[in-house]
């Protein structure tokens, strides 16, 4: 298993973990805040506008032709909702050097990059963000909201999570809202950068055939720290009297269902490994009861399965089906959950699920993302256990573990998004 | 005794054999994985629904989908759910059927080699009922469903169906909702045995294994079967003319970010090989100088608000077919047509440079050591590269003597104003 050390350089946390498995070395840059409406959609322009110009390359033109000349390295500027927190990942990727003839640098050049993004933003005139980077950068993420409409299974789990959501934070989206992206000015925007320089946690992941010691060599140039990185995970809801049902309609051809549980298990609960195998087993595999009844037994859907969000308590379930089944797929959806909470399944289906679950977590962590996605995951839950101690923790799930576990699971919202016209047909 | 290569540039060894019943087996050993992935896939999909079955003179014509419909199929046999199976091996399986390819897959972390009897035994064992062929259809008709509302999805077919007049190509894959009701499970049966043969098909396994030992699994596994003697397979298809069958296709969807894409049909190629590696690659390095993040057409565009990060091109070149496209998402589909034609024409005329060509190949070589990096990426291309005679890992030496004078060829003829077409998607007004 590839190790994890984590170094401290001038107050920023180095996370390192060597292997030679890759033929690139990742870098990663998570910049960590608290999610708010008040400003995920200025982090999430800021991100857009660090990416795309720096005091040494002033253009997204000569940014693109620098990384072009480093092997075609990958850059990019993503924002992402974890639990309640708003996540910053500026990711880095290139070819090892080792494995190309003329170019000796790339490492020290990638690390100085990702410093450069960061700390020394492209400014015009009065040390302010270009207007016209952001006046484009405002046009694209406007788009990129507006187009989350365009893909009806992502637009269905927005109007979800909106709905169930309502008045926590966990309700804001990533990208924030349009109508906040329209009054932000480029004085908003270097504010926020001010503050996210001063107050974000940042800690920077190196993935790649890289000693600790040359890591925490090339990471002296960043001055930016880590801080106090976790935020306890709460539950912070108010329980709904009775289930709130939410049915919209759109031009589209096939119904989304989409439904949305609350429970109090989170990450770092020590039922969380029983909540893992319950997920899988209602339905996170094709062996689970959602797969092998929505969809085998009663033909009634192509996709029919469970997602498990620990960094708040969530569970979602997701169905494409005719408009005109909808009572009939709660129903049985409904009893499958029903199904898990009194034990109606067997001890090799746990048996099962837990290799299931296990294999899951392996195969993410032959991956460089993969490995900082586990790592990081630990970050912002405050909690520290190691991949091989997690394994055995699913190893011990028992059935009764899983049938408590489910016991905790409570529906809150459903979510239908259907065409216009029900179809009698057929 | 299997074949070793060794390729000291990217540190990869990879041992291949070819069995007495016809089967390519590869093998590529990466120490340090915690998975192992493996892929068995045929030469056979969406294009092939018209041929001669095996053992039969007269050819047929099957039911569109029935590629897919089958690929959903293999999964059941007498005992029930081959995903149970895996799922008691800690083993994930799953499928997939494009124009050319079905493949079959799994990745675990433990009972390797039991995963592996299990997806050659699943595969080569078809087992249909008319209870089971119905019962798929509701869950098909749903997959299709899906489909219908996904506008990229639109989007690209109906530039496939603009390009053609009567290559399969332009049919979805999956069928329509009517097709796959015509689909019977002696028509499952027919293309079954015609196009599983071993001799039509490729195993691939990547992961921390021992090679010795695979290959002793599989000669072993495929000794104790039997097969018919292979055959070479007879596939029909209707002539298809040079210029495309419609120019432009505007389709009004539920969507609030219209899309455009341009796509030129081209000649399919004869070629095999590193000259078809080389064809191909210099095609994907051409529409990169041109459209590529980077490039000056690019820049302008997004400069302008007319594309997002969406913009993207693709070249493919498969058997009997071949065709590039270039779109994304844009405010105005009416104006990125233009302007990519525009710049097709312009780049015709002034043809690029050698510097162009060096920045998008050095690009494209770091992107390869990306790409190796996921044992999936490798599996696939590996395979489907392999139906051509081509070996993934020769990839950098090939790329390496592309010049720019072969590249100003291609331009010069691979965009004829009669085999182009435009597919768009607009925002459908409230009504």
């Amino acid at each position: 298993m590839v190790e994890e050390q984590v170094v401290n350089t001038n107050g920023l946390d180095v996370h390192v973990m060597n292997t030679n498995k890759y033929k690139t070395t990742t870098f990663v840059l998570q910049i960590k805040a608290n999610l708010s409406k008040e400003t995920a959609t200025h982090r999430a322009l800021l991100a857009s506008v660090l990416k795309s110009a720096t005091e040494q390359f002033p253009s997204r033109k000569e940014i693109r032709l620098y990384l072009d000349d480093l092997y075609g390295a990958s850059f990019s500027a993503d924002v992402a909702r974890k639990g309640e927190n708003h996540i910053i990942s500026l990711k880095f990727e290139t070819a090892n050097e080792k494995f190309l003839k003329d170019d000796s640098s790339l490492f020290t050049k990638s690390i100085q990059f990702l410093k450069e993004v960061l700390e020394n933003p492209y400014f015009e005139g009065d040390n302010q963000f270009s207007e016209k980077i952001v006046r484009e950068e405002k046009r694209t993420l406007k788009q990129k909201m507006a187009s989350i409409y365009d893909d009806k299974i992502r637009y269905a789990n927005k109007r979800l999570v909106e709905e169930m959501c309502k008045g926590e934070a966990y309700a804001v989206h990533p990208f924030g809202d349009q109508e906040t992206l329209d009054t932000i000015t480029s004085d908003d925007l270097k504010q926020e950068y001010e503050r996210l320089l001063q107050e974000d946690d940042i800690r920077l992941y190196i993935v790649g055939d890289i000693d600790v010691k040359q890591a925490e060599e090339a990471a002296q140039i960043f001055s930016v720290t880590s801080r106090n990185a976790s935020s306890a995970l709460e539950e912070g809801y108010s329980k709904k009297d009775k289930v709130n049902e939410v049915t919209e309609t759109d031009d589209i051809q096939q119904g989304k269902l989409h439904l949305g549980y609350r429970t109090e298990v989170m990450f770092n609960d020590e039922r969380f490994p029983a909540m893992q195998v319950m997920n899988g087993l209602f339905g996170g595999f094709p062996h689970s009861k959602l797969f092998m009844n929505v969809r085998e037994k009663e033909s009634m859907a192509y996709y029919a399965a469970s997602r498990y969000e620990s960094l708040k308590g969530l569970m979602f379930v997701f169905a494409g089906i005719e408009a005109v089944k909808y009572e009939k797929a709660v129903d049985i959806i409904k009893k499958q959950l029903e199904d898990m909470k009194e034990g109606q399944f067997s001890e090799e289906a746990v048996e099962q699920t837990k290799g299931m679950v296990k294999n899951q977590l392996l195969e993410t962590a032959d991956s460089a993302r993969g490995l900082v996605e586990l790592s990081y995951q630990h970050v912002i839950a405050g909690s520290d256990r190691s991949l091989s101690d997690w394994l055995k923790a699913i190893d011990k799930v028992s059935k009764d573990d899983v049938i408590k576990a489910a016991q905790t699971v409570e529906l809150d919202t459903s979510y239908f998004l259907r065409g216009k016209e029900v179809n009698h047909g057929q | 005794m299997a074949n070793k290569k060794t390729f000291d540039q990217l540190e990869e060894t990879i041992y291949s054999e070819k069995l007495d019943n016809g089967l390519t087996v590869f093998v590529l050993p990466k120490p340090g994985f915690h998975k192992t992935f493996a892929v068995f896939s045929t030469n056979y999909g969406s294009i092939d629904n018209h041929f001669v079955p095996l053992g039969k003179q007269e050819a047929v014509k099957v039911p569109d989908g029935i590629a897919h419909f089958l690929e959903h199929k293999m999964f059941e046999d007498e005992e029930g759910d081959v995903f149970q199976t895996f799922g008691e091996q800690g083993a994930s399986a799953n499928a997939f059927t494009s124009f050319t390819k079905t493949a079959y897959l799994f990745s675990s972390t433990q009972e390797t080699y039991k995963n592996l009897e299990t997806l050659l035994d699943f595969v080569q064992h078809p087992y249909f009922t008319d209870e089971s062929v119905e019962k798929e259809k509701g869950i098909i008709e749903q997959e299709i469903t899906m489909y219908e509302d996904n506008a990229d999805w639109q989007l690209f077919f109906n530039l496939l169906g603009n390009l053609y007049h009567n290559h399969p190509v332009q049919i979805d894959i999956a069928g329509s909702a009517s097709s796959i009701y015509d689909i019977t499970k002696e028509d499952l049966y027919e293309c079954y045995h015609t196009f599983y043969h071993p001799s039509n098909m490729v195993l691939f396994i990547a992961g921390d294994v021992d090679s010795e030992k695979v290959f002793n699994l599989v000669e072993n596994n495929q000794s104790q079967k039997s097969f018919k003697e292979p055959e070479k397979i007879e596939r029909l298809l209707d002539d298809e003319p040079n210029e495309v069958k419609q120019k432009k296709s505007v389709q009004e969807m539920s969507v609030n970010t219209p899309k455009c894409m341009v796509g030129y049909k081209v000649d399919a190629s004869t070629k095999t090989g590193s000259d078809l590696l080389q064809y191909e690659f210099s095609m994907q390095l051409l529409l990169d100088v041109l459209f590529g993040p980077g490039s000056e057409a690019y820049e302008s565009f997004y400069e302008e608000g007319l594309i997002d990060d969406s913009f993207s091109t693709e070249f493919t070149a498969e058997r009997s077919f071949s065709f590039l496209a270039v779109g994304g998402d844009t405010t105005d589909p009416d104006q990125l047509e233009k302007r990519i034609i525009d710049t097709i024409e312009k780049a015709v005329e002034d043809g690029i440079s050698k510097e162009q060509l060096d920045r998008v190949r050095k690009k494209k070589i770091g992107n390869f050591f990306k790409q190796l990096n996921s044992l999936e990426f490798v599996a696939n291309q590996y395979t489907s590269f392999a139906f051509h005679d081509i070996h993934l890992f020769e990839a950098i030496p090939v790329l390496e003597n592309i010049t720019a004078e072969e590249v100003n060829e291609l331009l010069k003829t691979h965009f004829q104003q009669d085999t182009r077409a435009v597919s768009q998607i607009t925002k459908k007004q409230a009504g």
